[in-house]
């Protein structure tokens, strides 16, 4: 799409305008954010995260595993009889717990990037495959769909989770194929409304091959709702991350992980809760900032959930 | 009306036998269920015996529908650490964990639903400030985590309720809420955005339009139709937090399934954690069925429809 020089100068309503160039589309997005304070506010808290997750090492003061049992239990830097060197105190090994929240960024957006990744590739295809074709396949994919969605999924998680073993790579395979069916059943229902839709029947009439109809017009139809869709599974894989390596179920107990902390600082609860309330309130940061960008998401992608306010 | 509940028991049958072979196909995954099952030390003549004990040296079909029949009978085999058949050993947490869902939905139910109506009827007021920040909490907070922060301040600083265990009513109530809260937030939402989107619905305006009283309007037109939705959420998180309740447990040494099913996994107890995998599945199911015929019974629109 080329973007015309002479773009004459526009007024308040530019959004309606059909032809925009890079910047507007950026402008128009910068206002989308400035109306709207809460999705301001998750996307510079998902920002900070993921910042924290690439410079972790630039950031933290100390190696993550660098133990110092000399400097053991130590308290945040605010309570009384804790030090400066550490932000949020030490853990039972003396680790920095401040060091280790940042390495732990690294897990959780790993798992629920990668996570998110299969189940979405996983689920376009077979939601897409569903949809479009219909009938006896339609029921079958759908079939395996419902069946998946039906069982206690947490009990699932923690049952595989323990027989497949601890590594990184395993959870992000048992979060990536047990959510692909949400993105599936979201998949199908998006297709099935887009192929039943005016244009695409127009776009038939008028004599397009079903090549065209899948990539200019379903493809791009569907990239909304999946991203969408996509945020809040994030979230939520980082929220069961935690919760296998609460179980001591998820990666190894040797990698910084908040579920792992979150594990062995129950242990020393009511002598040094600090150890566990660290780890939960980066959870809670993650989470919020996502489910606000969510929130925010659905809202611009896709105006026929526009939250009613 | 009778076509629809049978097609759905139909499919509920249907789910159930997936429901077999997902908990067969599991143990099974890494290749070898006995070496699975037994410890590290095993000696391989040892590992030799118990699979032929098991019956895993025979065809996999075999396999499966020798533990398909048995299932659907509620024949697990013996727990491999108590000895004894699997399922009793089940049955007897069902209470425990049914106890604690119902505490965690009727706590979600009468603190979610309320705070969601009065935020759709008042969009903006304080109420539904609270409300919507409590929805995204409820999203937000890891319950397992804020578990360990209300039991540091209720139970150890404060000393208001036990920290730990099933013994009086006090102690039902810290794990119930923290089950509960997603579903509380989950509720409020939807509670809300439902009363919203009705108020805006044609025969609401031709509700007002023929002079009706607000109270009148709310009652017999809003509310009912904002039932429709929440008796089916209601359900479905029900058998959620029967299935979802196994960190809350291990954390308050709820002696629950879920427990139950953390301590298999400790011991590698497979035909105990089938067991347990299996009857939760069937619970959850036989709740989902329930569901669907509760709100086939409210809104004609589903029985008749399509």
């Amino acid at each position: 799409m080329a973007s015309r020089e002479t773009t004459p100068k526009r007024g308040a309503d530019s959004l309606l305008d059909v032809e925009r160039t890079f910047w507007d589309r950026l402008a128009y997005l910068g206002r989308l954010f400035g109306r709207d304070r809460s999705g301001l506010m998750g996307a510079v808290l998902f920002l900070i995260v993921v910042v924290a997750a690439l410079f972790a090492p630039l950031i933290a003061p100390y190696e993550p595993l660098e133990q110092n049992l000399r400097d053991a239990k130590l308290p945040p830097a605010w309570a009384e009889g804790g030090s400066r060197a550490h932000l949020f105190g030490t853990d039972n090994l003396g680790r920095d717990i401040f060091s280790r929240i940042l390495y732990g960024t690294r897990v959780s957006l790993t798992v629920g990037f990668f996570g998110v990744l299969i189940a979405s590739s996983l689920g376009l295809v077979f939601g897409a495959i569903a949809g479009y074709i219909g009938g006896r396949v339609d029921s079958t994919i759908m079939g395996i769909v419902n069946l998946i969605l039906s069982l206690p999924y947490l009990l699932f998680v923690v049952v595989i989770a323990a027989i497949l073993g601890r590594s990184l790579l395993n959870v992000i395979l048992i979060f990536g194929i047990t959510d692909a069916p949400i993105f599936a059943r979201t998949t199908r229902g998006e297709v099935l409304r887009i192929r039943n839709s005016g244009y695409v029947e127009s776009a038939v009439s008028a004599g397009a091959r079903w090549g065209r109809i899948v990539f200019d017009h379903i493809i791009p139809n569907l990239i909304g709702p999946l991203i969408t869709l996509g945020t809040f599974e994030m979230s939520r894989m980082i929220f069961y991350e935690a919760g296998l390596g609460f179980l001591g179920l998820s990666v190894p107990p040797s990698v910084p992980s908040w579920g792992n902390m979150l594990s062995a600082g129950r242990q020393y609860l009511t002598s040094s809760p600090w150890i566990a309330t660290f780890p939960g309130l980066a959870i809670v940061f993650t989470s919020l900032g996502m489910n606000l960008l969510g929130d925010w998401l659905r809202d611009v992608l896709d105006p026929r959930m526009r939250r009613a306010r | 009306m009778q076509r629809y509940f049978l097609a759905k028991i139909g499919q509920s049958i249907l789910l159930l036998f997936g429901v077999f072979v997902v908990v067969f196909m599991i143990v099974r995954v890494t290749g070898d269920p006995a070496s699975l099952m037994l410890s590290r030390e095993a000696t391989p003549e040892q590992v030799e015996a118990f699979r032929e004990k098991m019956g895993f040296n025979r065809p996999l079909v075999v396999q499966f529908f020798d533990f398909a029949s048995r299932a659907i009978l509620g024949d697990f085999g013996n727990s491999l650490h108590f000895r004894t058949p699997a399922l009793p050993l089940v049955l007897e947490r069902l209470p425990a964990t049914v106890e604690l869902a119902a505490a965690g939905l009727l706590m979600a139910v009468v603190i979610g639903i309320p705070l969601g109506l009065v935020g759709g009827f008042t969009p903006g007021s304080v109420v539904d400030s609270l409300g919507r920040a409590i929805a995204l909490l409820g999203q937000s907070i890891p319950n397992f985590w804020l578990a360990l922060i209300l039991i540091l301040f209720f139970a150890v600083r404060l000393g208001w309720f036990p920290s730990f265990g099933r013994d009086e009513l006090k102690s039902m109530v810290l794990p119930g809420f923290v089950l509960g809260l997603p579903t509380m937030g989950q509720l409020v939402r939807l509670t809300r955005s439902a009363v919203l989107e009705i108020r805006g619905e044609d025969f609401i305006r031709t509700a007002h339009s023929k002079g009706l009283e607000l109270k009148t309007i709310y009652r017999k037109h809003v509310l009912r139709n904002v039932a429709i939705p929440l008796v089916s959420v209601v359900g479905i998180q029900f058998g959620y937090m029967l299935g979802g309740s196994i960190i809350i447990e291990t954390v308050f040494a709820w002696p629950g399934m879920g427990q139950l099913l953390q301590q298999a996994i400790g011991w590698r107890d497979y035909p105990l954690i089938q067991a347990v995998a299996v009857f939760t599945s069937f619970v959850v199911l036989g709740l989902n069925l329930l569901t669907d015929v509760a709100y086939a019974v409210i809104d004609p629109r589903i029985r008749y429809g399509k």
